[in-house]
């Protein structure tokens, strides 16, 4: 099995390691470098909950090889939160919503949505909703996730079309 | 639209119905939960199982020899392996032993595609699959038993069995007089139904850490629906003490019925951990979950109604099929079924017959609303006997539901009701929904090609439901005010998502009267706190929430009487408001929470004389054997007749689940239900080949809905009262699941209606809608599975009917009474799972007395002996009053015969002599 030497930067931290060429980036995250708020849902990029922001986007950590992440800055839901305590409006939003019941999910879909936020464009409810769909979410009926996309996007709940609406 | 009204601190010690913050999120949304994965523990390996690629057949060899060369392999083990060392009982979620063997690895059979063979055990996951990778098993392969059709003719599942029926209840002849009733009745509507099997996919799959604590203590941190229910299952399979056995369960992921008990894998990893002496991990990929952890669902249906000539209720049958796989977590023939589907209307006589059969796929588990399809077949029948009958389908359900007023009554199935009110619910959500106004849009809508359709639905739902269930009589709360005057609080429910941390803490602090805040619930260790059965049954805001209530109130009476000794005032005159504790009266005086704790725990000495010392108290509450929720929903869809697509416009949710904890999670729960119906109606399908092959095995396969399958839910809860519980709570966590599938198809069977009649095969997808939009029928059909058995089939004779069917021997040479005096073992097959209890029979000529003995509770009897058959009634009042019809034969030291359960069927009785 081939080995390689990466460098990264997570959640502000440099970090270097020794890993194997097939190992994945969620496997590296929650196991050497122990950010275990990255969460494997589904090993195959559909589910989302294993997204991190890998220089500046949001990316499937279970689709992409620890040794791909070399040379790259990560931040992972662990990293977000101020050093105080308090939340990323992200999370804010969604903790206000009540968008998240098991939580197992909602590490991805804080991710996906703190990257588009960051963006120097303002993203529009729709962007953030649609952004949404690669999420799956088995608790909440994505009521809460809804309306938390729709109040960082700075449009009150109920105007916009929405996904479904 | 739902804005949270937060806590600023003012003096609000009134938390219940109010829309709090969930404790929980802050640590959720930071990443810094604690699911089963996220648990490591020094030396801890990691296991990987290689799993049959067949359906069915015999292993002639297994060659272990390259896996357990290569580098970083610890161990590789099989059945036998893991049976040198103990082989626990894999028992029900009620305890009771399993109807078939369940072996833990595949002994010398394999049942299903996945079944578990081997369990390699190795320094990480990565080694430990390639290892499975190398074991080379030689199966003989046999034709697979797959469908329910399949499991009625074909051979059986598992040799040595009578056949397929793995339970069965309700009555195998067809009843004359009803037949009578239903042919000669004005209107006879009927159903056929097809339900689709479903995965639960709960986004945190499965998982256990087992750790060695020593020779004879286990850790074990497992996802599951509750430590406490867990630690007791592990305790009386594996025949330890309970207090030996510490599961911790901090998060999880979700669960939905899946993890309601630990099932082969599990426990394997936990012998294993036995035996090697080392902490195990085993976290269940994807792929596993959707191939090799037990589903739902899939069952068949035929439902006949008898209308009169106004569309009221005369008669109803119901024939029911469940696939229970080849290990079921319980065999089930789901009496559930039978008991709700007509439990809210108006009919005066009902029969069923319900089976459950074995198949070669893998086992039944329980999902959201187990007994969902009796909602769903009643409600599609009512609109299309709405539409059969001309009668509008809101006037037939007002017809025939039974209304708070004519409550209390008792339904056919002996379900006494008090306190449902779906008619209430209905009437409050046509207040919302302007059906007339629909109906003109839709008319509009058609003249341009665009079908429009609405759909209705009510339902009742059991909540807090613990009737014959001893695992879910009562629930514990353990409530101290520390010396900081800081509460703290372990209460035995278990949250998956439903913020129990939360809602418990509400409930605890209204009722101390301090700020909520100050409330800390724990319920993550079966080491700390009582039994209770965590999430099963929408119970927890009923059975948790009124052990909170008792417990808090046992506190605050001490509170009082403490600070009426401490400030010499009464007891009647102190009050506890946001944490401070008040004596009114001349001298008013006030104190801290604070001070009285550190005086009852510091200097015990100057409370009340013969007060405990500590301020704290436990209760342990037994709510009623039911609560009832009841709702009506209404949708509204746009089906697209060029491409089968379902555009779901609007959906309007009225309910009933009496006073509300928190408004936000009540409708989270609705909400996820709710999605979860759409898939299911829609998406969500497992199927296998005709060979068994799951055909469904990544997300790719297996459509769950995303956030663009699912419209905005309106709630409306003005229909509420509250239920007789402690509290006035009622149960909330399964009701989307159940009226949301009806809902929905009766929208889209309305709004294509100009095409005739749906075929009610689910899911609904876009080719089968299609294919009933272009009349192409042969796409709409299942391809039929090939014909698989190669053995000539057993006669399908159910499991309960055998042995009560030959004719009575009459008294040959020996003395009858040397055949059945004495004493006796027996087992009857209830709904409930295999009940074992002993008993004793005497005979005095054709007279037989005797007594069942169970839990240290007699059941006396009498009754007749012909010959070597014996026949006898017992009257009992638990769960339910009935008259128990046993007929049974003697032969040896054996005995075989049926139990009839009156409107409940027969079960099967044998004994054997002690």
């Amino acid at each position: 099995m081939s080995t390689h030497q990466i460098h990264v930067t997570i959640n502000g931290r440099p970090q270097d390691a020794t890993v194997e060429g097939r190992l994945t980036l969620c496997d590296f995250l929650r196991g050497d470098a122990g950010y275990t708020g990255v969460h494997v849902g589904c090993e195959h990029g559909v589910c989302g909950a294993c997204t991190v922001i890998v220089d500046g986007v949001a990316v499937r950590t279970c689709l992409m090889l620890a040794v791909q992440a070399d040379g790259t800055k990560i931040t992972t839901v662990e990293g977000l939160a101020a050093e105080d305590g308090t939340l990323h409006p992200v999370q804010q939003a969604l903790r206000e919503e009540h968008g998240l019941q098991c939580g197992f999910c909602t590490p991805g879909i804080v991710m996906t949505l703190a990257a588009l936020t960051q963006a120097p464009q303002k993203p529009t409810a729709d962007t953030l909703i649609a952004a949404m769909s690669g999420h799956v979410c088995r608790c909440t009926g994505y009521q809460g996730i809804r309306r938390a996309a729709q109040r960082l996007a700075c449009e009150p709940a109920g105007e916009t079309a929405g996904g479904a609406a | 639209m739902n804005a949270p009204e937060t806590h600023k601190g003012e003096r609000t010690d009134r938390y219940i119905g109010k829309r709090m913050l969930r404790s929980e999120d802050a640590r959720l949304l930071t990443g810094r939960g604690v699911y089963v994965d996220d648990v490591g523990l020094p030396g801890m390996l990691q296991v990987a199982f290689h799993r049959s690629p067949i359906a069915r057949g015999r292993i002639k060899s297994i060659d272990l020899s390259a896996a357990r060369e290569l580098p970083g392999v610890y161990a590789v083990l099989t059945a036998p392996d893991l049976a040198r060392r103990c082989k626990p009982e894999m028992l029900s979620f009620f305890l009771a032993a399993p109807v078939v063997p369940v072996p833990l690895l595949a002994e010398d059979r394999v049942c299903y595609v996945g079944d578990p063979v081997a369990m390699v055990v190795a320094q990480d996951r990565y080694i430990a699959e390639d290892a499975a990778g190398l074991i080379v098993v030689e199966y003989e392969e046999e034709d697979p038993v797959v469908t329910l059709a399949d499991a009625r003719t074909g051979s059986l599942v598992h040799p040595g069995t009578d056949s397929n029926i793995a339970a069965a209840t309700g009555i195998e002849e067809l009843d004359e007089d009803l037949e009578a009733q239903l042919n000669n009745a004005p209107h006879l509507i009927s159903i056929e139904l097809k339900h689709q099997r479903i995965s639960q996919s709960p986004m945190e799959t499965r998982g256990v850490v087992a750790a060695p604590q020593g020779a004879g203590e286990l850790t074990i941190y497992l996802s599951c629906q509750g430590p406490q229910l867990a630690a007791r299952w592990f305790a009386q399979a594996f025949d330890m003490p309970q207090t030996a056995i510490r599961v911790i369960s901090k998060d999880v992921g979700g669960s939905f019925g899946l993890k309601g008990q630990p099932w082969r894998e599990e426990v394997a990893v936990v012998v294993a951990a036995m035996i090697l002496g080392r902490p195990l991990k085993w976290i269940e990929d994807r792929l596993e979950n959707l191939t090799s952890a037990n589903q739902a669902r899939e069952q068949e249906m035929t439902l006949r109604v008898a209308f009169d000539h106004d569309g009221k209720l005369l008669a109803s049958h119901a024939d029911y099929g469940l696939n229970n796989g080849a290990y079921p977590q319980g065999a089930d023939s789901n009496i559930a079924v039978m008991m709700f589907l007509w439990g809210a209307h108006k009919l005066p006589t009902f029969n069923f017959r319900a089976r459950g059969w074995f198949t070669n796929t893998v086992g039944l588990a329980a999902y959201r609303g187990p007994w969902a399809i009796e909602s769903l077949a009643r409600e599609v029948l009512l609109d299309r006997a709405a539409r059969k009958l001309g009668i509008d389908a809101i006037e037939l359900r007002r017809r025939n539901l039974i209304t708070r007023a004519d409550q209390p009554c008792t339904t056919p199935m002996g379900l006494q009701l008090e306190d449902i009110s779906p008619a209430e619910c209905l009437e409050v959500l046509l207040e919302k929904v302007d059906v007339a106004a629909f109906r003109v849009e839709q008319a509009e809508a058609r003249k341009q090609g665009r079908h429009l359709g609405i759909g209705f639905a009510t339902y009742i739902e059991p909540t807090a439901g613990s009737t014959g269930v001893a695992v879910l009589i009562s629930e514990s709360a353990h409530i101290r005010i520390e010396p900081t005057g800081k509460v703290s609080a372990v209460v035995s429910t278990h949250s998956q998502g439903h913020g129990t941390q939360t809602t418990m803490a509400q409930v605890i602090a209204e009722r101390l009267g301090v700020p909520f805040e100050d409330v800390a619930v724990y319920e993550d260790d079966s080491s700390r706190g009582g039994y209770g059965s965590g999430a099963y049954g929408s119970r927890q805001a009923v059975a948790g929430g009124g052990a909170c209530i008792r417990a808090a109130d046992l506190l605050v009476d001490k509170i009082k009487r403490a600070a009426a000794h401490l400030m010499h005032a009464k007891p009647e005159d102190v009050s506890i408001e946001n944490g401070i504790v008040r004596a009114a009266g001349p001298k008013a005086q006030s104190s801290s929470l604070r001070a009285i704790a550190e005086i009852a725990y510091g200097e015990p000495d100057r409370l009340p004389e013969g007060m405990a010392a500590g301020l704290e108290a436990q209760y342990r509450y037994q709510p009623p054997p039911i609560t009832f929720t009841s709702a009506a929903n209404a949708c509204i869809v746009e089906v697209d007749t060029d491409t089968g697509f379902v555009k779901i416009k609007r959906w309007v949710t009225s309910e009933d689940c009496g006073v509300m904890i928190n408004p936000s999670v009540v409708e989270g729960q609705i909400a996820g239900g709710l999605a979860q119906a759409i898939g299911q109606v829609l998406l969500e399908e497992i199927s296998f080949d005709p060979r068994g092959n799951p055909t469904a095995a990544t997300y790719k396969d297996y459509l769950l809905p995303a956030i663009s399958d699912v419209p905005v839910f309106e709630y409306h809860h003005s229909a509420a009262a509250p239920s007789k519980a402690e509290g006035g709570f009622r149960g909330v966590g399964e009701g989307g699941c159940i009226i949301g599938p009806p809902t929905l198809v009766n929208a889209i069977a309305d709004a294509l209606a100009p095409f005739g009649e749906l075929k009610l095969e689910f899911p609904l997808t876009p080719s089968r809608l299609l294919a009933h939009i272009e009349h192409r029928r042969e796409i709409a059909e299942h391809a039929a599975p090939a014909p698989v058995a190669s053995t000539p089939p057993p006669p399908p004779a159910p499991a309960a009917e055998a042995p009560a069917t030959s004719p009575p021997k009459q008294a040959g040479g020996d003395s009858p009474k040397l055949q059945i005096d004495g004493d006796w073992k027996f087992v009857l097959s209830t709904p409930m799972g295999p009940q074992a209890f002993t008993g004793r029979m005497k005979t005095d000529g054709d007279q037989l007395t005797g007594v069942f003995i169970m839990n240290m509770d007699e059941a006396h009897f009498t009754g007749t002996v012909t010959g070597n058959h014996l026949k006898w009634d017992l009257k009992v009042t638990k769960p339910m009053s009935i008259t128990l019809k046993y007929e049974a034969t003697v032969e040896g030291n054996k005995l075989t015969g049926k139990c009839k359960m009156g409107i409940f069927g027969s079960a099967k009785l044998v004994g054997e002599r002690i």
